[in-house]
């Protein structure tokens, strides 16, 4: 049943590069655009304008966060340890790109006589490999942490490993079920399994634990605790400042639309639009990025919303609560499999 | 622990439920559920700010802003006759009044004398409107302007020419019922 990297098609090397190239910067693309609509968006929520000073309507607001960072001096703390506060944003960027390089944007399309998936790559293992870069990533946050040399960089970190851990098993397990219904790994198959009725209907419990471990796998309110602006100044990235905050920051936006991209994939049914309203192919990366969006404004009015929880509730609500949810929606799902098979 | 008493001053705290199980999480649902409507009722709503420096933030009638000095309409006479009951009673002690005689030629104000220097410190100004409380004549208000910022202190030293004359910028007056 599983197989690895089925790929009925050739792709040349340069289609390869090409699709790397563009993906890349489709998403570093998206990441100021959502940092604009984040703020413009939480001004709203919070009944103001939010940034309207820099260019038209404050569109031009990331370009000169942007700017400001990378103008800035590449600070150190005397304490921290130079190898590894260097390295950790860099592992950090390095697997939210990764990560972003298997959702797919869409099917094969012919391009000039070539068929071309509008994906990275379309990998047999699909979130596998999805929770292996997010593994890593939690390296990135780790080590930044705890060479920073910092108490405050450091409580963060511990914080940002206890809970991607434990958030990660519910995160998992929560697309378990979709995999047993869709009876692969690869997400483009998951996405066309999805042609007669997009997996958050049947897997709606899946989706929503899904939801809530994909906030506490970015960080987001109410699971930023390794940030925790106001106990623990920034959490891992206290000590950083100038470029490398910078990377922090895109990072954390990116995997946002990781974890964005993912839901739409794996619950939204990708590029498949409902009713059955078949787009021509080049509508299809719309589609995807605009569902994305969807969840990237989610993402915006619960941080407008709710307020951080504590520790210990985090915790709790992990382990005793999304856990063995996520766990009986997956046996379930499976006996429903096995008995309707 | 049981039989411990604590004392009579002592209140018990009163505490909610437990959240408990299952109910608990119904319930917490169901309140961030209650919290996303009440953010979203503020995008509807629209923002509230006042883009300041372009809006500006309307005045009541009776905002005491930057003082102003009064002439007669009719002769163009000022009103000030150089009393300083107006720089006695200043409890910031920034109004210097010089008065001196008026003059067949030379008149200046309505009484027998005027304020050849009349100055008020803004930066020391509390803008508690005592000076128009004293004043007999009404020669000094309190007007309406509040952008008063400088570069230096000697700058916000206000002279009588400065208080005479009209503000460059009305700011704007609060409509009745606003």
């Amino acid at each position: 049943m599983t197989h690895f990297a089925l790929v009925s098609y050739y792709e040349p090397w340069y289609a390869q590069i090409v699709k790397a190239v563009v993906i890349f910067a489709i998403g570093l693309q998206m990441v100021p655009v959502i940092l604009l609509v984040e703020r413009k968006l939480l001004g709203r929520f919070q009944a103001r304008y939010g940034p309207n000073r820099v260019g038209p309507f404050g569109v031009l607001q990331p370009l000169a966060d942007i700017g400001k960072l990378l103008g800035k001096e590449q600070f150190r703390p005397s304490t921290s340890i130079g190898f590894l506060y260097a390295l950790a944003p860099i592992i950090s960027i390095v697997s939210a790109v990764a990560a972003f390089a298997i959702i797919p944007f869409g099917d094969v399309q012919d391009i000039f006589g070539t068929g071309i998936g509008l994906y990275g790559l379309d990998v047999g293992i699909g979130p596998l490999y999805l929770f292996a870069f997010g593994a890593i990533a939690f390296y990135g946050l780790m080590l930044g942490g705890w060479a920073s040399g910092s108490k405050y960089s450091f409580l963060g970190a511990m914080r940002a490993a206890a809970q991607l851990i434990s958030f990660e098993v519910a995160l998992a397990l929560s697309i378990v079920g979709v995999i047993f219904t869709a009876g692969t790994l690869s997400l483009v198959e998951i996405v066309e399994a999805q042609r007669g009725m997009w997996f958050v209907v049947p897997q709606l419990v899946g989706f929503v634990i899904f939801l809530i471990a994909g906030f506490a796998e970015t960080n987001r309110t109410p699971f930023d605790l390794p940030e925790a602006d106001a106990e623990l100044i920034g959490g891992y990235n206290t000590e950083y400042g100038g470029a490398r905050f910078a990377s922090y920051f895109f990072a954390e936006y990116l995997n946002i639309l990781v974890v964005s991209g993912i839901a739409a994939t794996v619950f939204l049914g990708g590029w498949l639009l409902p009713f059955g309203l078949d787009p021509p192919g080049w509508v299809d990366p719309l589609v995807v990025l605009a569902k994305m969006f969807v969840f990237v404004i989610l993402f915006i009015w619960v941080r407008a919303t709710l307020p951080r929880l504590r520790y210990d509730q985090l915790m709790s609500f992990g382990w005793k609560i999304l856990l063995p949810l996520a766990t009986l929606n997956a046996l379930v799902t499976a006996i429903v499999v096995v008995a309707t098979d | 622990m049981a039989d411990w008493n604590p004392g009579e001053d002592v209140l018990a705290v009163q505490r909610g439920p437990e959240p408990g199980g299952a109910g608990g999480a119904y319930r917490a649902f169901g309140e961030t559920l209650r919290g996303l409507k009440t953010t979203f009722a503020r995008v509807i709503e629209g923002p509230k700010t006042i883009q300041y420096p372009e809006e500006k933030v309307p005045v009541y009638p009776r905002f005491r802003g930057r003082h102003k000095l009064h002439r007669f309409e009719d002769t163009g006479l000022e009103k000030c006759v150089g009393c300083s009951l107006c720089a006695a009673a200043c409890p910031a002690d920034c109004i210097r009044v010089v008065a001196a005689e008026n003059t067949p030629d030379n008149r200046v104000s309505a009484g027998e004398r005027y304020a050849a220097v009349y100055e008020i410190n803004l930066s020391r100004c509390i803008f508690c409107g005592y000076c128009e409380v004293a004043c007999p004549f009404d020669a000094i208000t309190m007007g309406h302007d509040y952008e008063m910022s400088d570069y230096n202190r000697s700058d916000l030293i206000f002279t009588k020419e400065m208080l005479l004359a009209e503000s460059l910028e009305r700011t704007p007056l609060r409509a009745e019922g606003e």
